[in-house]
This record gives structure tokens, sequence and C-alpha cells, in this order.
């Protein structure tokens, strides 16, 4: 494979987006420039409104931009596809399939061709162990909390072991205790699958937490990106270890000082 | 509406005494559901009965009030009139006589009412079911591809408010005959309602459903068994029970014309006779068969619901 691949597996180069709206274009996103290397965890934080769903979405192929470029591995990304597997905000699961059904519909697609049937149960099933719904397997999304859908929707993107993962705000609708055992196990999966993962995040805690870089993004319209930072924490990365860390107080710090000061007039921008 | 009609009959047998004034002409009224209103019955009435009389009387008479007040508006018309209208013990006395043997057979024009009911079913089951194999494939292709919506939408609007009958002499032309034309009739009123609300349902479908069969790259197949046809289901399912309350409405009209045997058919037949008191049977059959229709299908898409399709 190409060395410089190893640095640039997603590249994103002078990528914008403009809406059409009934009222005249809308310019969501401009002058986009990002690398991300293989194997790298990067978080998009930045306030609401500000286009990191709509930059996420671009890397996963289901829009595409008014200008710009962007690459994985090296091909242009013309559409979506089960090597960028995608967790959404609002966990879509098909309300008529039971949650095992629903994993496995993703994990059918990618391993069908070279798996037998017990082999994809089988990895269906360590999935919805690995969010903890084993119990829940044979339940439909309509019997289960909005939280436990969230998982199934984790547990789906994870099964097909896509080689990105692009993750929506996954936790934003998981309880503190619940999102803090996940985000530990997505700390493991991503150590142990070497996965290049690109998470939408408005948690600072989350983003330290989890990231290699955190891609802090101006206020819209017209966002951009505003400044890049490299999360130097060693891992395996223990968060109540960290909590009093030095280093991770001041990643944090940095965080929260350009949200909130330097970022910080997110309703006088958008009025 | 439904359960209202179909639960005040039963509900008349068990509380009520025998010779209240609104529980005998009622009994009258609606024979028919009488005799079908039973298995509800059974498990209806021990729960609700001890626990809050009062709800249950709110609930049972208003229903038992409206088929007296029509018993009651029928009586006088029987009474004053002066052509032979049949009032309502009369009707009653007739519709045992009916009832007693619904299956007989004295030759093409002249079987048992269940006989006619069956035909007329049957006319109504072939034409339904030819027009949902054709109505629902081009349901799904017109809301799926945006061309074929353009192209056939004109047509559709052109010929759907058409009157159902205006078809029945190109079906006489064409097929040469009482029955397929008939049939033809019944499919070309119940094609509309199933071709438009499956391609509604199919323009539709949550973007989110779609995004996801787009991110795991599924085949055209798996969108159209696991997304498409499951979140269509419950648009398709009320085009059938439009298309179905049309076809048994127009079966009758479309009876009269072509003859056979049918409830369409003996309806006229009786009119020829002048025998009244057997149309207004026609008329409560009619209705009540109907009635079963719509309640079989209204159950049928409540199991094919599902609650949380869009959060």
């Amino acid at each position: 494979m190409n060395p410089h691949l190893s640095t640039k597996f997603i590249d994103i180069a002078g990528v914008e987006q403009t809406f059409k709206t009934p009222k005249g274009s809308f310019q969501a996103l401009r002058d986009i420039h990002l690398s991300v290397a293989k194997g790298e965890f990067v978080a998009l934080i930045g306030h609401s409104g500000c286009g990191k769903s709509t930059l996420l979405n671009l890397i996963a192929g289901l829009t595409r931009p008014t200008q710009g470029v962007l690459l994985c591995a090296d091909k242009e990304i013309a559409g979506p596809g089960p090597e960028r597997a995608v967790v959404f905000q609002n966990h879509s699961l098909l309300p008529w399939l039971t949650c095992h059904e629903n994993v496995l519909l993703g994990v059918e697609r990618v391993f069908s061709a070279t798996e037998s049937r017990a082999q994809l149960k089988t990895r269906t099933d360590e999935a919805l162990a690995l969010v903890g719904l084993t119990a829940a397997a044979h339940k439909r999304p309509g019997e289960i909390s909005g939280g436990m859908k969230q998982r199934v929707g984790i547990a789906r993107a994870l099964a097909m072991e896509p080689k990105v993962l692009l993750m929506d705000e996954p936790f934003g609708a998981l309880d503190a205790l619940t999102r803090a055992r996940l985000q530990d196990e997505l700390l493991a999966i991503v150590q142990r699958t070497h996965s290049t993962v690109v998470m939408v995040t408005h948690d600072v805690d989350e983003a330290v937490l989890l990231s290699d870089r955190i891609v802090m993004m101006t206020n819209g319209p017209s966002a951009t990106i505003g400044e890049i930072l490299s999360v130097k924490l060693p891992r395996p990365r223990n968060r109540v270890e960290l909590a009093e860390d030095r280093s991770y107080v001041h990643y944090r710090k940095a965080v929260i000082d350009f949200l909130y000061t330097r970022q910080g007039h997110v309703e006088k921008a958008a009025a | 509406m439904v359960s209202a009609v179909f639960h005040s009959p039963m509900k008349a047998r068990g509380p009520l005494p025998a010779g209240s004034l609104a529980a005998s002409p009622l009994a009258k009224a609606a024979p028919a559901p009488v005799v079908a209103a039973d298995r509800p019955a059974a498990d209806a009435k021990p729960r609700r009965a001890p626990r809050d009389l009062r709800a249950f009387w709110l609930r049972v008479l208003p229903p038992l009030l409206g088929f007296a007040v029509l018993v009651l508006i029928w009586e006088l018309i029987a009474m004053k009139s002066t052509t032979g209208f049949p009032s309502p013990l009369k009707t009653w006395q007739q519709a045992l006589v009916v009832f007693s043997d619904p299956f007989y057979s004295k030759g093409p024009n002249d079987q048992g009412v269940g006989w006619n009911v069956l035909a007329s079913l049957q006319r109504v089951g072939l034409g339904f079911g030819l027009a949902a194999a054709v109505g629902i494939p081009a349901g799904f292709a017109i809301g799926r591809f945006e061309f074929l919506s353009r192209m056939f939408n004109p047509l559709i609007s052109l010929l759907r408010p058409v009157s159902p009958l205006a078809w029945l002499p190109i079906g006489l032309l064409v097929f040469k005959g009482a029955n397929p034309a008939a049939i033809w009739t019944i499919f070309i009123c119940s094609i509309w309602p199933m071709v438009i609300n499956t391609a509604v349902g199919v323009q539709r479908v949550p973007s989110d459903y779609l995004n996801v069969a787009r991110v795991l790259n599924l085949s055209e197949w798996k969108i159209l068994t696991k997304i498409l046809f499951p979140s269509v289901l419950p648009y398709m399912l009320t085009g059938v029970r439009l298309a179905v309350g049309t076809a048994w409405l127009v079966i009758v009209a479309a009876e009269m014309l072509t003859g056979g045997v049918g409830i369409g058919f003996w309806v006229w037949d009786e009119w020829n006779n002048l025998n009244v008191a057997n149309i207004i049977i026609a008329i409560f059959v009619i209705g009540f068969v109907g009635l079963v229709l719509e309640y079989l299908l209204i159950r049928v898409a409540t199991l094919f619901t599902f609650e949380e399709v869009k959060a």
C-alpha cells in the first residue's frame, strides 16, 4: 500500500458545502482541509449548527460537496459504503426487525461471501454482547429504551468491521454511566482493531478521553476548522487516572477555551 | 365506529331485560350481527359488567338509541306508506324465512341469500386480487422511480375519478360476457387506491432508513424486502382497505346491470318481484358483509403497523 496512506487515509481538500434553501443558498462549510491517518481517532467538536454533522455526512458519502474533494484510501468518496460505517445520531434501527436482525443486516452484507451462516450469527451475537445487549437480542427496537437502541446502532456499525467508523454524537442520548461504559468499550475496541474513527461530539471530556486529535470548528454559517489540537496522552487511557493528570486537564482547558472564549458568541453569530 | 356497531347487538342480549323497549327493535333491525358477534360478547361481558356499570351503559346506550331511531323512522314510513313498504316487524319475519335456508338452489335465478353473497364475494375477490397483483407492484415502481411517477400520474388523475360503472360496457365489449365484465369493473375501480397508496408509501419511507440502506450498501432486493416493503405495508394496507370498500360498493351496482347470481342481482330481482322486504334484508346483508371486510382488514393492518416507525 502507498506509504503516504498512513498519514492521509482520509484526505479532505478544499471542501465547501452549500445548501439550497427556499431563502437562497446557505453556506454550511468552507475551506475544509483535513487528513486523518490510518488508525487515528479524530473528534469533531463545535457548537451546534457549526456543520460537524455536515462534514461527517460528506465523509460518509451521504452527501456530495459543492466544491473540493474527499478521498478515502486514495479513492474519491463517491457514495456511502460498508467500509465507512456510520453510527447515526438517532440510531436509525429498522423497527420491524429485532436487534439481532438489525445487526445481522450489516454483517451479512460484508461477510456473507466468505463466512457461513453460523459465523455470521456469531459475529452478530458478539457485537450485541459487546454493547451489553445479549438479553435484548430478540426484542424489537420499540420494546427497548432509547439508550439501548443507540447501543444496537453502535453494535451494527462495529460488527461490520469497517475501515472507518463514523459516529455522529453516538453517546449523546445515553445516561452518564452508560456513556462512560461505552466510551471505555470503544477505546478497547479501537485499540484492538486499529480502526480509524471520526466522531462528532459536543462533550469536551469525551473528545479528550477518546481522541488523538480534536478538530475544533468555528461557528456557522460558513463554518470551518478553527484549530486542531493533538492529544498526546498515552494509551491505554484510564478515565480515573486521567481525571488528575495534568496534561489531560491542560487539553481539556484548551478545548473549553476555544469553545467558550473564542467561539463563545454562538447566539450573536447565529442571529 | 366499527366497534360500536359491532358490540351493541350482543350487549343488548345480556344485561337488557328481554322485553326492553330498545332491545327488541334492534334485534329485528340487524339480525345478522347477533349471529356473528357471539364470540366477542363472551369475553367482553364478564370483564366489564361488574366493574363500571355507568361506563358500560354510556358505551351501549348511544348505539342502541341510534338503531332505535332508525327503526322508529322506518316504522313511521311504513305506516304512512300506501305502496306496501314493509314494517320492521314484517321485515324481521321475512328475514327469519330467508335466513332459515340461505343455501338453497332452485335454478340459476332462484338461489339462497348465502349463494348470492358468496357469488358476489367471489367476483370481488377475483377482481380485487387481480387489481392487487397489478396495482401494488405498479405502485412500488411509480413510488420508487421519479420518471414513472411523472409518466403515469396524469393518467391516474384522469382515470381515477371515472365512475367504475362507466367501464362496464368496455368490459362487456372486450370480454364478451357478463361475469368477466363485472370482474373487470371491480378490477378497474379497486386498482387506483392501491396504486396511489403504495406509491405514496414508497415516497414517504423515512430518509434515515434509506441512509442506512446506502451505508450498508444493501442490494435492491434487500432494500425492497427489509426496508421498502415493511415501511410501505401500512400505507399499502390502507389502499387495500379502500379498494375492498369500493369494490364492495361497486359489485352491487355492477351485478344489477349484468345479472346472474349475486347480491346485487338479488336486489334487482326482488325489485322486479316487488318484494321490498327482501331488498331491505339485502341492504342489511350488504352493509354487514362490508363491515366484516373492513373489520378484518383493520385487524390485518394493525398487525403490520409498527408503533415506532419514526422516533
